[in-house]
């Protein structure tokens, strides 16, 4: 999916670095990060626990700010943005999916999905979006009513309702059984190629590369390799 | 073990803003009580110490002339221990830059000596000296009023002679603990006063020589006053007696008595509720804060902790915020007690005050707020604690919800995050439901404490400009002729009289009776209205006697049935008069009848005990000069004085005892207001930090938290005013009593000060819960469990 000639990147970081504050303790989550995310591909980041991923993808998606280096976005300075320019940031370019799906309990999935397309620009209807993750029949449950694979499918259909340019994913399938994770993951794909939504997906399980364009793995807050993938697999060609 | 101290320490210091707005509550409740017991404590206390002290005689009586021989006689009534005679008149007073007239009342003492009974406490001076008769005592509130010190100078009309006076001391008596005029409502220090001569200087002034006019005495064990009360009568019957009487007629005694009944009631009452509201608030409180703890009692758990450990280690952490709540509360307590005493002097003349702090008050107040707050505590430890520590461990499943009332009833166009503020209400309609009622009784709390300014101006309102709407009423010494009037009619500035005859009387029904006045007016009075239930005038009948309402209840007499009325003055006829009807009072008790009707049964012609007058204000001084040159008027009472004095006397006990209050409730509300808040945060803040990382901004999100608390601070507001309607009434009826019966009257004000305090305590909570929002971590709601 990555044409050569697309010099422009969605994400550029230079020298990111991200120490937290123990009290006394300093923890060094991120020692210098070079990275680009291109428009419109499908990236894995891979690594153990603990090598600065979430941390990573959190500053991408304006969570976080980093201690020092630079974060740019579409060629706007991230690192230096304000709270409101985070927030927009947020609202109206961003699609976040968690490991435990974050949902809001008390409404129902089209209405979990209503909550953002409120307030986007341009978004498509909640109920489009169900659909481009096969929950149209599940549309009026709470998320009390539904497993934990449809609850990340509502998370999913909620972070691409707005239409965003680019999809951040924290582990969506950590929490989900390897035939659910599966389905999860055909999901964000299907919705990488027919969007066009540049997508970031975290994990530490080395399988799921092989569906990827591009793998970037970190190791102790530096990346420490990137792979090309020219011929990613399909999902049904996976398994773990 | 000592690990979990240091946890336990850990979690107060993390939970200081909630457990200080339980310690809060919990001081306020304790506060109130302690403050209330202790007041109260403190004044019969003091009743008791100075009554005892100071020898208060059991009976005391009053008649025409006696000669002191007769006081062996009356000594020899069984169940007399000591009797002592008295001369007693009433007089003028004359002071310089006061033009209104003063009345008073001299009683004599022996010649330069304490008395045997109703033993003087002499504040400052001395007692008279023995061989002069121009010395004087004067009782010590009016001294203050008129600043009056020993050595300086009164004019007095005694007898209607004028008489330069030395006053040698000022004293307090416990027969003038409450010092008011016979037939005033409240006391009025600055025109009545209370004189002590010696008894020779009296006895010459009043043409007294050799004889007695008052007599008081104190019984020997076993016997009652009414046994000896008769035997008294009998005796004095021939000398002009006007009918022995015990403490109970006593005027300060009686009064002093209703008084301290009334406080009793609100010193019951108030503390009642409000450390019942706290005690409720603490439970709700202590409860939620341990659920969220829930993940932690989960750990503990699963190392192996036993439910005992842990039931106690939060039992302590609770038991800490308790203990630091009592004692700041006992403190609070006694301190505003002693201020309040001292106010209570002012208006109550003990000599001296017994102040002191029992024990069991306090100790009662902390077992009932940590006993409280201790149950809901365990409730909820226990409730999380029977919970599998590996359930309790991960996040919890998210809740069930549903569809609320109002979008089921077909409302579909609300938007997003005001669903979640109603059904997040809706999944837990017991919580939201405390909270409504949390914040309702902070709402009537504040309603309670203060709907009494309304409610007694109404009062005053009612008495003076719809039934009474004469300016001066004047009384004579005795009864005149009924064509005095016109003597009246004719002085400067007097715009129109009306004469009223009115006869003290005991009025019995059954075995019940009150010691009173039957009061006859012209039926066509244009200054004299009697009132109805629904506040419309009655006409006076022309036979029968309205009672008030209260002295109905008193007596247990209802309209139709006979009222035997004992005269006790003139001929002492014994009347059976039917009751004709009721009429609506708030401020003192009486039987009314038609003048006509009242003279007749009293064998007299066309007679009059006084007048009511209305005036030309600009006139008034003029007339002052006028009246008080008239012998035969021996008291002059302007309405207008009669109202300040009893506002003034309402601000220093019961409006003070109300400010405190207010304070008190202000601060309940705004701990139900703010841990109502603190705990939805804590409960929604995940799914907050959620919305922010969407893209929500910190407006929109606090839309959701302040709208929800916003939501139940309006449901409250009807919930609260019933509530503060309910209790104010409650009040009110406890606190009846004949000297005045407070009406319930909820102005708007009282509505509105209500919902303005709990809506502020609402906007500074949301104030500082809007701070925490603003700080709220968006990576963190991302983990797992909080
Ligand atoms: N809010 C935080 N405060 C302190 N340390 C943190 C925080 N978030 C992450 N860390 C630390 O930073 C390092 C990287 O964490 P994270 O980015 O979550 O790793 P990964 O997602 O790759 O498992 C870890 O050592 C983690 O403990
Ligand atoms: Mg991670």
């Amino acid at each position: 999916m990555v044409g050569t000639e697309t010099a422009q990147a969605v994400f550029h970081t230079r020298g990111l670095t991200r120490v937290f504050r123990m009290g006394e303790v300093e923890i060094h989550a991120l020692r210098g990060v070079d990275m680009d995310l291109y428009p419109g591909e499908f990236v894995v980041l891979l690594g153990a626990s603990g090598s600065g991923k979430s941390t990573l993808l959190n500053i991408l998606g304006g969570l976080d700010a980093g201690t020092s280096g630079e974060v740019w976005y579409r060629g706007k300075d991230l690192s230096h943005a304000s709270e409101k320019v985070l927030t927009d940031f947020r609202r109206y370019h961003v699609g976040f999916v968690f490991q435990f799906y974050n949902l809001i309990p008390s409404l129902t999935a089209r209405e979990n999905v209503a909550i953002v397309t409120d307030i986007a620009r341009d978004p498509m209807t909640p109920e489009e979006a169900l659909e481009l993750v096969s929950l149209t029949e599940r549309m009026d449950h709470f998320p009390a009513q539904m497993s934990g694979g449809e609850q990340q499918r509502v998370a999913i259909a909620r972070a691409i309702a707005k239409k965003p340019e680019v999809l951040l994913c924290d582990e969506p399938t950590g929490a989900l059984d390897s035939k659910t994770g599966i389905k999860v993951l055909e999901v964000l794909l299907d919705i990488n190629r027919r969007l066009g939504t540049t997508t970031a997906v975290i994990t530490h399980n080395a399988v799921i590369s092989d569906i990827a364009n591009r793998t970037i793995r970190l190791s102790d807050g530096r990346v420490s390799e990137v792979i090309d993938n020219p011929n990613p697999v399909t999902t049904d060609q996976l398994h773990w | 073990m000592r690990t979990l101290h240091i946890k336990l320490w850990r979690n107060l210091w993390t939970l200081k803003g909630q457990g200080g707005a339980i310690a809060s509550v919990i001081a306020i409740g304790v506060a109130m009580f302690v403050m209330s017991f202790t007041s109260l404590d403190a004044l019969r206390a003091s009743q008791e110490s100075v009554y005892q002290n100071q020898r208060f005689a059991h009976v005391f009586a009053n008649l025409k002339r006696a000669p002191e021989s007769l006081a062996e006689r009356l000594r020899e009534v069984p169940g007399v221990a000591t009797l002592e005679t008295r001369v007693q008149a009433p007089v003028n007073i004359q002071m310089e830059d006061f033009d209104q007239p003063i009345t008073g009342l001299v009683l004599s003492i022996p010649d330069g000596q304490q008395p045997q009974l109703n033993r003087l406490f002499l504040r400052s001076g001395q007692l008279p000296d023995a061989h002069r008769t121009d010395q004087v005592l004067v009782s010590e509130a009016f001294a203050e009023a008129h600043e009056l010190q020993p050595g300086d100078r009164l004019s007095v009309v005694i007898n209607g002679r004028y008489q330069q006076l030395l006053v040698s001391g000022v004293a307090l008596s416990p027969e003038f603990i409450y010092q008011i005029r016979p037939g005033d409502i409240m006391p009025d220090f600055s025109r009545y006063g209370i004189l002590w001569m010696n008894r020779s200087a009296v006895e010459a002034a009043f043409n007294m020589d050799g004889a007695f006019n008052n007599l008081s005495l104190t019984l020997s064990p076993g016997y009652s006053a009414e046994s000896v009360i008769a035997g008294l009568d009998n005796i004095l019957a021939p000398w002009g007696g006007l009918g022995a009487y015990g403490r109970d007629d006593q005027l300060s005694h009686r009064y002093l008595e209703e008084e301290l009944t009334q406080l009793e009631t609100m010193a019951l009452f108030l503390p009642l509720i409000f450390i019942g509201v706290a005690a409720f608030l603490l439970n709700v409180v202590a409860a939620r804060l341990i659920r969220t703890q829930r993940e932690q009692i989960a750990v503990l758990k699963a190392f192996g902790y036993n439910s005992f450990a842990i039931a106690s280690h939060y039992s302590a952490l609770v038991l800490v915020v308790v203990l630091i709540g009592s004692a700041i509360g006992v403190f609070l307590g006694v301190w505003i007690a002693s201020g309040l005493a001292g106010i209570y002097q002012e208006f109550f003349r003990f000599p001296w005050l017994e102040f002191s702090v029992r024990p069991g008050v306090a100790l009662a107040a902390i077992v009932i707020a940590g006993g409280a707050t201790l149950v809901g505590t365990l409730s909820a430890v226990y409730r999380a604690f029977s919970l599998p520590p590996a359930e309790a461990m991960r996040p919890e499943p998210p809740a069930n919800f549903r569809r609320t009332l109002v979008e089921r009833m077909g409302i579909t166009w609300l938007s997003q995050p005001s669903r979640i503020i109603l059904r997040n209400l809706e999944r837990q309609p017991v919580k939201a439901g405390m909270s409504i009622l949390g914040i309702g009784l902070a709402v009537a709390l504040v309603m309670l404490t203060g709907f009494m300014r309304g409610s007694v101006s109404y009062m005053l309102d009612v008495q003076f400009r719809l039934a009474q709407k004469q300016d001066i009423t004047v009384t004579f010494n005795e009864p005149a002729a009924g064509r005095t009037i016109h003597e009246l009619r004719a002085l400067p500035g007097v715009r129109y009289a009306e004469g009223f005859r009115t006869a003290p009387a005991i009025l019995r029904y059954g075995h019940r009776e009150y010691r009173g006045a039957v009061q006859g007016y012209v039926p066509e009075s244009q200054l004299f209205t009697v009132l109805d239930a629904e506040l419309q005038p009655i006409e006076m009948p022309r036979e029968g006697v309205l009672l008030t309402d209260h002295l109905a209840r008193m007596l247990g007499i209802e309209p139709g049935d006979i009222l035997q009325v004992s005269v006790q003055e003139g001929r002492r006829p014994e009347l059976n008069i039917p009751v004709a009807g009721l009429v609506t009072e708030f401020i003192g008790v009486g039987a009314y009848m038609h003048r006509d009707t009242l003279t007749r049964l009293l064998r007299e012609d066309d007679t009059i005990s006084g007048a009511f007058l209305a005036i030309e204000p600009e006139h008034q001084s003029e007339l002052n000069r006028r009246l008080e040159n008239i012998p035969r008027i021996a008291g002059v009472n302007f309405r207008e004085n009669v109202i300040t004095a009893f506002n003034e006397a309402m601000d220093e006990t019961v409006l003070m005892f109300t400010l405190f209050s207010m304070v008190m409730a202000g601060s309940i509300a705004f701990a139900v207001v703010y841990n109502n808040a603190r705990i939805a945060f804590a409960e929604r803040g995940r799914e907050l930090a959620s919305l922010r990382v969407l893209g929500f901004t910190r407006a929109e999100v606090s839309f959701i938290l302040l709208g929800e608390l916003l939501l139940l601070t309006f449901i409250a507001m009807p919930v609260g005013f019933a509530l503060g309607i309910g209790l104010s009434w409650l009040l009110t009826w406890g606190m009846q009593t004949d000297l005045y019966r407070i009406p319930l009257v909820i102005t708007p004000q009282t509505y509105a000060t209500g919902a303005l305090v709990v809506l502020t305590a609402t906007f500074l909570s949301a104030l500082i819960i809007g701070r925490s929002l603003a700080k709220l971590d968006m990576v963190s709601a991302l983990k797992a469990a909080e």
